[in-house]
């Protein structure tokens, strides 16, 4: 049996040595993967990710590329499907030996891709902001995590908006779950009270009884972790039943410029986003971004949005690993990327040597009439990641470190 | 309690305005649409397209969407359903095809972006109407909050009610139809016109369809994947109510929205629909043909 083992060892590594042989030939060209879904319901979103990656990687390679090698991207279409994500990402990974992957946008399809990257000891750059709870040493997470977009998001509506009774509603999965913990320790901590906790299916578009329930609560201030359609019927259902966003504004963790220019601006106005980007963000570097991006996937009217960006700012972050690391081979280039910052339209983001997420500056707008965020405040500094927040992780005792993660502690 | 029971009707008004097609087309021709739910979605479609090319609001767009989804019912007919008459399984089949074509028809932009044309209003994206100004401003008598938009619904569900039993009950046609729902064999040999008579029918039946689409687009999210779910609840009306009974459904519709609304009142929306389906089951065990039912066929 033992023997057996070692033999399938040994076919193991003459099989990946070949690999390399080959690598060298194209040696002015580094392969990258971009997997995201272009076809099925995810598509809405996912396609804007890909366009974003591939911008980034055209750019790149219009600049004279990385060291002087062009970059290859291979685009691969996720479906939708996180089984078809586990599939694209064996065949990018081992057939065509891309040396990173760009892509997934939800969880369950990271979940799916993570076993190959980590056997295969790849490099995947995840965009999305997510739960946390994750301590992988073969992904770059470039999404924020809860405790970026809580940690002033719940004492500026606390203490700003004057704010004491939080219903918390969400979409029945884990993000929303993991969100409320962390939501339901800072309330708390800010001296606040949270009077329900709701979930209603991924999709949900009939919500007539739970807007009355959030009416007749007694909550003065929603918090909101409904992702996807749902929020379309649940911000108009909560303007058809006369809720003024004055009174009990919604502060959705998930709403972008994406929901709320299919929701329309009127339904959206007034409530409030946190998110570490808004196409709103006044500076050159963002305006200049928005021009680019609209002339690259022709459409004068489309709109940025956070987990775009970080698709995009995600290819830059990686161009100055590699520059950095001078190798090609991933798990070099994810030594590389450690501490790595880039500057971009979402402002400063640096990759923490601990825990591979990034540090970024949470902000907070409320929506207006014309679809558009307005900031309301903004962290002066990054915040650093803590994917482990709702379990008590801290800066000063973190659960998921370089050497890996912490379970003890948990 | 008056708000839930208002919640209650305006989910049980969703499903008669989905069932009524639905349940015209099965009663009469013994044909389970699948593509029901995309007629629907087709009628939310032509909402969005009027709206931004004819600048039609969404009172204009209802004769329209009817109009659309009849004249696309008829075609459906035509090409596919009546080749497949006394085939039950086969047309559930092609239904299910002629859904995924409509889907994927609506997705892709009828072909067009594969040559890069983007056509304003389709593709895969989420779109959005605008209602008129007096459907969204909600008042309030005395406790009670009036939804204008709501209850607009509860009232086009109700007229088209009415407006099927008028067609069913005091029209020759509807005579013909519901000749034709007892035993088609002898309504034909009575010298009607099956075939035409069941094209009209479907066509009806889409029509209906296409008025659900509109009303649908007002408050959820119009998209390719959004008649799905739809045919789902239209069936489970259908199936509960009685196959070809108009009162049935009007009937189940009724009962599945308020226990929807009641049971979501005193727990959640998930468990209501659990509930929902717990009840359907029962009810079907109880009736195997429903509550309301034609004896032949």
């Amino acid at each position: 049996m033992k023997l057996l083992k070692n033999l399938k060892a040994t076919i193991a590594v003459v099989a990946f040595s070949i690999p390399f042989i080959g690598q060298a030939s194209a040696a002015d060209e580094i392969k990258v993967g971009v997997l995201f879904s272009l076809t099925g319901g995810l598509s809405i979103v996912e396609k804007s990710l890909s366009d974003a990656t591939l911008m980034a990687i055209d750019e790149i390679n219009a600049n004279g590329g990385v060291d002087g090698k062009m970059i290859k991207p291979i685009v691969e279409d996720g479906a939708s499907d996180p089984k078809t994500f586990n599939e694209k990402a064996s065949k990018l990974v081992i057939r065509d030996r891309v040396v990173t992957v760009f892509g997934g946008y939800t969880s369950a399809s990271r979940k799916a891709m993570l076993p190959v990257i980590e056997k295969r000891k790849n490099l995947l750059f995840y965009p999305t902001f997510y739960e946390g709870y994750e301590c992988s040493k073969n992904v770059i997470y470039t999404g924020s995590v809860p405790n970026q977009q809580l940690n002033n998001y719940i004492p500026y509506l606390v203490n700003k908006l004057g704010k004491k009774k939080f219903f918390i509603v969400g979409s029945n999965y884990l993000f929303p779950k993991e969100m409320a913990k962390v939501a339901k320790k800072l309330i708390e901590a800010n001296g606040a009270e949270w009077v329900a906790d709701e979930y209603l299916e991924l999709g949900h578009s009939e919500w007539g009884s739970m807007v009355k329930k959030i009416k007749d609560s007694g909550a003065d201030v929603v918090l909101s972790n409904v992702v996807g359609d749902s929020v379309i019927s649940f911000y108009r259902e909560y303007f058809n039943q006369g809720i003024s966003q004055k009174d009990i504004p919604i502060a959705s963790t998930v709403t972008s410029e994406i929901e709320v220019a299919a929701l329309g601006g009127k339904y959206a106005a007034g409530s409030y986003t946190s998110f570490p980007y808004f196409q709103a963000i006044d500076t050159k570097e963002n305006h200049d971004f928005i021009k680019r991006y609209r002339a690259y996937v022709n459409d004068p009217n489309a709109v940025t949005h956070v987990t775009m960006v970080a698709a995009y700012e995600s290819v830059y972050e990686w161009a100055k690993a590699v520059e950095k690391s001078g190798k090609t081979k991933p798990l070099d280039i994810m030594e590389a990327a450690k501490g790595v910052s880039i500057d971009g339209p979402m402002g400063v983001m640096t990759v923490s040597p601990e825990n591979l997420h990034n540090s970024m500056t949470p902000r907070i707008a409320q929506w207006q009439e014309d679809g558009q965020g307005k900031i309301v405040d903004e962290y002066d500094v990054p915040v650093q990641p803590l994917p482990y927040s709702a379990y008590g992780e801290t800066a000063n005792n973190l659960f998921c470190t370089a050497s890996g993660l912490d379970s003890s502690k948990l | 309690m008056l708000d839930t029971v208002f919640i209650g009707l305006s989910i049980g008004s969703i499903l008669l305005l989905v069932a009524l097609g639905l349940s015209i087309v099965y009663g009469s021709m013994g044909v389970i649409n699948m593509a029901h739910g995309e007629l629907v979605m087709m009628g939310a479609y032509t909402t969005v397209i009027a709206q931004t090319y004819l600048g039609f609001n969404l009172f204009a767009a209802i004769p329209l969407a009817f109009i659309v989804c009849a004249g696309l019912g008829l075609l459906i007919e035509r090409l596919v359903i009546r080749r497949l008459y006394n085939r039950l399984f086969d047309t559930l089949l092609a239904t299910w095809g002629v859904a995924i074509l409509l889907q994927q028809a609506i997705r892709l932009e009828f072909g067009l972006s594969f040559f890069g044309i983007h056509i304003e209003g389709l593709g895969p994206g989420l779109q959005s109407v605008t209602l008129p100004e007096i459907m969204t401003e909600s008042f309030t008598v005395g406790e009670f909050v009036i939804q204008p938009y709501r209850t607009f619904i509860i009232l086009v569900s109700a007229l088209l009610a009415v407006l099927t039993w008028f067609l069913m009950y005091r029209t020759r046609i509807g005579q013909q139809v519901r000749a034709i729902m007892r035993n088609p064999d002898m309504a034909a040999a009575c010298g009607i016109d099956v075939k035409k008579v069941n094209a009209l029918t479907f066509a009806y039946g889409a029509g209906l369809a296409g008025v659900a689409g509109v009303m649908m687009s007002g408050f959820k999210t119009v998209m390719p994947d959004m008649g799905s779910s739809l045919v789902v609840d239209g069936f489970l009306v259908v199936v509960v109510g009685g196959v070809g009974s108009l009162v049935g459904s009007i009937v189940a519709s009724g009962i599945l929205g308020q226990l929807n609304g009641v049971v979501a009142f005193f727990s959640n929306d998930i468990i209501a629909r659990a509930v929902v389906f717990a009840a359907v089951i029962a009810i079907i065990i109880w009736r195997p043909r429903g509550l309301f039912n034609y004896k032949g066929r």
